[in-house]
């Protein structure tokens, strides 16, 4: 298992701290857990350490500066508020909210209700790659009368795909 | 319908059975929904939220299941009409404190109800008397597919739901139920049960939700993490947890029965003669004495339809709904005045409690209380 905080060592030390009711599990490395003084429990919170706020040098690097391309929120504001800007945020911020995410739920990926519409654009992308498959044989066997019906069903899917307006 | 017609029909959840209806009050689930492309409303400007609000609410109040029902924009509401909302647990604290471009939608009967601009685009809640997790939860599932054909929710195949907090990210749900245990607190079980429970990844709250104290024995257990597991493995994890905490209520009333007979019905006779004929009660003592009148209903000393009027005389004797019925704003004393009188005035019809109705003590319990 690798270390959460430097993402190359093997992780020796296993934290789980409760915080307001709240279990956040951290694996971390022997040097890191040391920096980060895991051997004083009560001295710091597993949240700042994920985004990577636990010491000073940290604060001014350029990850703690990012920001969302899409709404401007800043990876300094969801620290303090713990809040996102916006859905695009959770592209933007990946990397922090990976161990955030891991530590705060039961698993990193969605076993949930998928909406029908996010149902529909699934089941549509995967119709394209089966015609893009069949697209590159047909060219392949040098079969372009089937190659082109094949394009234009692709063109017609991809239509179906676009996200609309509103 | 306007306010005052809302409050002329008895919610739905206060006025039926439900079952496990002697521990669990109600039971209640959220669903946290976003649309795609527009900022969360937390980091929209004014503009944003109305457009947003103006995109949903439409859709929202066309559904079926709000055929009849209200719709109102916060800042149309007083202080006071919000704060009723908040205490009938219809919206959040947070939400009632909302400006411009946040709404509530709900049905006629408050058992659905619609936040636009909360902390996210929707929160949508469920409500129903006792424990019913699975019929919660098809009400509410139903709303979300109607509302999901209309509206481009921000839904990622990867992270599914994607919420302004990352604490609700994934399914969005939270889903809680609100239980009554009186016999647990009354012998020191509480906090091994809380213990036992936050380890298994669920929370134990207050009345009114995170941060707030256990007032009236009530407490609230709803899951802790949205991500990674399906709606129904939650709501079955979380089933099997209340059931079981269920039990150990029970227990506990068997065993206070056996163990500590006089004390308990002491505490139960007493709490009726207090509530029947105080003139000035504080609402943390109502709600304590109310909670030991519906112990008093669970074991078959008051009959049956108690329960619910007891559940009614918890919410109507908050300090909100206290001061829409006098229609005035009352100081704390006045609000102690009339919260004994309404009280008083509902219990006059009451027989009390009837201890000849207990079984005997098993004998074996009385020697070895004696041995």
């Amino acid at each position: 298992m690798q270390c959460d905080v430097c993402k190359k060592k093997p992780a020796t030390v296993f934290l789980t701290q409760i915080l307001g009711g709240k279990i956040q599990k951290v694996n971390l490395c022997e040097s890191c857990s040391k920096e980060k003084g895991v051997a004083d429990p009560t001295g710091f919170a597993l949240t700042d350490l994920l985004l990577g706020v636990g010491n000073s040098d940290e604060v001014a690097s350029p990850v703690g500066s990012a920001r969302c391309p899409v709404c401007g929120f800043s990876q300094a504001e969801l620290k303090k508020t713990g809040r996102l800007g916006c859905s695009a945020c959770y592209d933007a911020f990946e990397e922090a909210l990976g161990s955030l995410l891991k530590a705060m739920h039961k698993g990193t990926a969605h076993h949930g209700k998928v909406p029908a519409r996010a149902m529909r654009s699934h089941e549509l992308s995967r119709q394209v790659e089966a015609l893009q498959d069949s697209l590159a044989k047909a060219v392949g066997d040098e079969n372009y009368e089937s190659a082109a019906s094949l394009r234009d069903q692709i063109r017609q899917l991809e239509l179906g795909l676009q996200p609309e307006n509103g | 319908m306007n306010f005052d017609d809302l409050m002329g029909r008895t919610e739905h959840w206060l006025n039926s059975k439900g079952p496990q209806q002697h521990i669990v009050i109600s039971t209640r689930i959220r669903f946290a929904r976003n649309l795609a492309h527009r900022p969360f409303p937390g980091w929209s400007k004014r503009a944003e939220r109305i457009q947003v609000l103006d995109e949903i609410k439409a859709p929202v109040e066309a559904l079926p299941e709000m055929e009849g029902g209200f719709s109102q924009v916060l800042q149309d509401l007083t202080a006071l009409e919000r704060q009723v909302l908040v205490e009938r647990h219809l919206i959040s604290r947070e939400h009632a404190a909302k400006g411009a471009g946040s709404a509530v939608v709900m049905n006629a009967q408050q058992s659905l109800s619609v936040m636009i601009n909360e902390e996210d685009h929707l929160r949508m809640q469920a409500i129903r008397p006792g424990l019913q997790f699975r019929d919660a939860f098809e009400s509410l599932d139903t709303m979300d597919t109607e509302l999901e054909l209309l509206l481009d929710y921000a839904y990622s195949p990867k992270l599914g739901y994607l919420t302004a907090c990352p604490t609700n990210v994934g399914t969005g749900m939270r889903a809680s139920a609100m239980l009554h245990l009186p016999a647990l607190v009354l012998s020191d079980q509480m906090n091994p049960v809380i213990q036992a429970v936050n380890k298994i990844g669920l929370a134990v709250r207050g009345l009114y939700g995170e941060g707030t104290e256990a007032l009236g024995n009530l407490f609230q257990v709803s899951n802790q993490t949205t991500l990674g597991e399906s709606e129904s493995d939650i709501l079955q994890r979380l089933t099997r947890v209340v059931e079981q905490v269920i039990s150990h209520e029970e227990s506990a009333r068997q065993v206070l029965l056996e163990t500590k007979r006089t004390m308990v019905l002491d505490q139960i006779g007493r709490a009726y003669g207090v509530l029947s004929n105080a003139h000035s009660i504080a609402s943390k003592e109502a709600l304590n004495l109310l909670s030991l009148l519906r112990l008093g209903v669970d074991l078959h000393l008051m009959d049956d339809t108690w329960r619910l009027a007891i559940d009614r005389l918890l919410i109507d004797t908050q300090p909100a709904h206290l001061q829409r019925e006098s229609r005035r704003k009352l100081a704390a004393e006045a609000r102690d005045v009339m919260r004994a009188s309404i009280i008083r005035t509902r219990l006059e019809n009451a027989s009390g409690p009837d201890f000849s109705s207990l079984p005997e003590i098993p004998p074996q319990t009385s020697e070895n209380a004696e041995g």
